[in-house]
């Protein structure tokens, strides 16, 4: 990658930012796994190799599983976020590989929210 | 005074990289000047799930739902609908019908009451991506300090947002930043940027976690830092503890790197700058600027009088700019979005003086006996109360709260009367505590207060390099002394010894350590005296803690005779037949507490 101005940044974020949002035809889903340190310890790892596990058990090509950092909640983790286009995201706490089986078949497949262990729906705000 | 409509903007990353704060902006300006203001309220809220339609905005009450809302077309908006009652329909969405069938994020008190700066993209980007970075405004503001902004204008901003240091000392960082800078062109010496990612408090971990959660933040705003001062070379010194963090920003550094935003030439505007992480073993009084910078150089990680400060002679005897990570990830979005909005939040008038009070947000960790531990970012002013009972959900197991202990080890514990003071860095001070880091640990009503103290006294023991008399021999002595209150065989008279001592300490020590050590012994000798005496008179711990004072016993009302106890009991000191109240034998009791541990009736006694 060469030196970049401030013209190139421009257009990498809004690149970035399309890849960033869901879109139908494109992905439909995404799951994002909460992996800091905390995260990790509390068995996080496990958690995410499920979704992944089970993502390619059952050909899910539109569905996206990434990680990201700390949510805040350190102790409700593993936490995961489930975004399905056009929809709030769901935060998810106190998981475990078999919770993220069923949310994968309950809530991205079958389109309901597995309230068991759903903390909530959106997202914190900027200030 | 009720409204008779909202304008709900979604201020979720998504939408704030498509311009929705001054998309709010506009639209407050423009409901303004239309005298609608005391009629229509903006309110911004967290993600819809949109983005991709974003930035969207929903008016309330006729849940009218506008998504790729830009600042052009505000006056439509307010003139055809907000005023004549007209939805503009090229703007409309007709959104699903479906009802969220779980509480909205914003209505859980563990989220609704902190106020995201620094950790604005916490739990959103991949913090492995740069890309993820720059999507959400990312390096934005190096781009505006490096095109639109002088090094001193730079400097200014910082200075006037009322930035205060946030590893501990609230030393304003503009005042920094303007000495580090003039002590560079007097001296002739290139500064440089340092990042003091030395988190050692137990129980503290936000560095970390904005390292880990987003890596470029702190980069970013070293970057600003440097064109402000006027260096060309910054380091991040992590300790050896934390590799995931070290690995993320090892990570962010050769991304920067890659896309020209670290090097020769940054973003073509002629400035060069590079970061080099440095790793250190863990010693706490690292975290001493001088001790830092020794341990950078190489050396022994020991402090050094400071009559001469290390802004003007530190590393190498450059001058040298030392902030935590907490510090520089608040840069960028100060430049951004200017001095004046950062001043707008927190406490005190911060304009002209940035000692005049606390603007801004603090990352908090959250831990101890709390139902909700976890990292939190509040404004700044925000009650004590309000973090432990409203964010961090009370005390388990409807326990009684006793004492918060803020800043770390050297930082002091807050009795309930204090839970409703302001949290700022002047406020903590002058209750004999300090903003610290950031650690707050919380304890309940079964903690002993010497047993803290004596805790926190061993850890800096410890931790003392032993390089001044007053901190190597005072805090043996307080550890001794605090020891022997423990063992239930104080004397009355160690009270004001250990108050003596601790004013010595505070007069004579050689660094931030030492001077700062006492404040564990000092705050609860101030408001748990009676804890003390309690020790000391009548040789019992009201914390049921401390082994020779107490104990055990079993509470025949409340045992069911279930035998769990007995059978976790080492010594056989527990006896009794299943579902008949149990006995414990005093003289064969250790004290070791794995009764209470499994009892489920809490009926385990400790007098």
């Amino acid at each position: 990658m060469p030196r970049i101005t401030i013209e190139d940044l421009k257009k990498i974020k809004e690149e970035a930012r399309q890849k960033m949002t869901l879109r139908s035809g494109d992905a439909r889903a995404r799951v994002v796994v909460h992996m800091s340190t905390c995260g990790i310890a509390a068995g996080a790892r496990e958690v995410l190799d499920a979704f992944l596990r089970d993502a390619e058990a059952r050909h899910l090509t539109d569905l996206l599983v990434t990680t990201s950092s700390c949510a805040g909640l350190c102790s409700r983790e593993p936490m995961a976020t489930v975004e399905i286009a056009g929809q709030a995201p769901v935060k998810y706490v106190d998981l475990d590989p078999a919770k993220a089986g069923r949310i994968v078949a309950e809530h991205i497949l079958g389109g309901a929210v597995v309230r068991e262990f759903a903390l909530a729906a959106g997202s914190e705000t900027a200030s | 005074m009720a409204y008779r409509a909202h304008c709900l903007i979604c201020t979720g990353t998504g939408c704030v990289a498509g311009g929705s704060f001054n998309l709010r902006k506009t639209l407050e300006a423009e409901i303004a000047k239309r005298g609608l203001d005391r009629e229509i309220q903006v309110i911004t809220t967290g993600c819809q799930g949109f983005c991709a339609e974003g930035p969207i905005m929903i008016v309330q009450p006729d849940g009218v739902f506008y998504c790729r809302v830009e600042e052009r077309d505000v006056p439509a908006i307010v003139e055809e609908h907000l005023l004549k009652g007209r939805p503009v329909k090229k703007l409309l969405y007709t959104p699903p019908t479906e009802k969220a069938p779980i509480p909205a994020l914003k209505d859980i008190p563990f989220f609704a009451k902190q106020k995201l700066i620094v950790l604005r993209n916490r739990g959103l980007i991949d913090p492995d991506r740069i890309e993820d970075y720059i999507a959400v405004d990312g390096y934005t503001a190096l781009g505006k300090a490096l095109t639109q902004m002088t090094p001193e204008g730079i400097v200014l901003e910082i200075k006037r947002s009322g930035l205060r240091g946030r590893g501990g000392g609230g030393f304003p960082a503009g005042i920094k930043w303007e000495t580090c800078r003039h002590a560079g062109q007097v001296r002739g010496v290139a500064p440089v940027v340092i990042c003091n990612a030395d988190e050692g408090d137990p129980g503290a971990f936000m560095d970390r976690s904005i390292i880990e959660s987003d890596p470029h933040s702190v980069v970013e705003g070293m970057i600003i830092a440097a064109r402000g001062i006027g260096a060309s070379e910054g380091f991040v010194y992590i300790r050896h503890e934390y590799p995931l963090a070290r690995q993320r920003l090892q990570l962010a550094l050769d991304h920067a790197r890659e896309f020209g935003l670290l090097g020769k030439n940054i973003l073509g505007a002629g400035m060069d700058f590079d970061i080099e992480i440095r790793e250190g073993a863990g010693a706490f009084v690292c975290g001493e600027s001088t001790a830092l910078m020794a341990s950078l150089e190489g050396k022994l990680g020991e402090p050094r009088a400071k009559y001469i400060h290390t802004v003007e002679h530190g590393y190498q005897d450059r001058p040298s700019n030392l902030n935590n990570v907490e510090t520089y990830a608040n840069v960028p979005l100060i430049i951004l979005r200017g001095a004046d909005w950062f001043a707008s939040m927190g406490t005190g008038d911060v304009k002209e003086n940035p000692w005049n009070g606390s603007s801004g947000t603090k990352v908090f960790s959250l831990v101890g006996k709390i139902n909700n531990t976890g990292l939190i970012e509040v404004p700044m002013g925000i009650s004590l109360r309000e973090i432990i009972f409203d964010i961090g959900g009370g005390i388990p197991k409807g326990r009684k709260f006793k004492a918060v202990q803020t800043g770390g080890p050297s930082g002091g514990c807050l009795p309930e009367e204090k839970l409703d003071m302001a949290v700022d860095f002047d406020s903590l001070t002058e209750a004999g505590s300090m903003m610290g880091s950031g650690g707050m640990i919380v304890m309940d009503e079964q903690t002993c207060m010497v047993d803290v103290a004596r805790y926190f006294i061993a850890f800096l023991t410890e931790e003392s390099c032993g390089k001044c008399t007053p901190c190597r021999e005072g805090l043996k002595t307080m550890l001794d002394v605090l020891t022997r209150i423990g063992d239930g065989k104080g004397r009355m008279e160690d009270l004001g010894l250990l108050e003596e001592m601790g004013a010595v300490m505070q007069d004579c020590c050689l660094c931030a350590l030492g001077t700062s050590a006492p404040n564990p012994v000092l705050s609860t000798l101030q408001y748990f005296r009676h804890e003390y005496e309690a020790h000391i008179r009548d040789k019992k711990c009201p914390g049921g803690v401390c082994k020779e004072l107490i104990t055990y016993g079993i509470d025949p009302a409340k045992c069911d005779g279930c035998h769990a106890c007995v059978r976790a009991c080492s010594t056989a000191a527990i006896m009794g037949e299943v579902k008949k109240v149990h006995t414990l034998d005093v003289h064969k009791c250790i004290k070791c507490g794995a009764c209470i541990e499994v009892c489920r009736r809490d009926a385990i006694t400790r007098t």
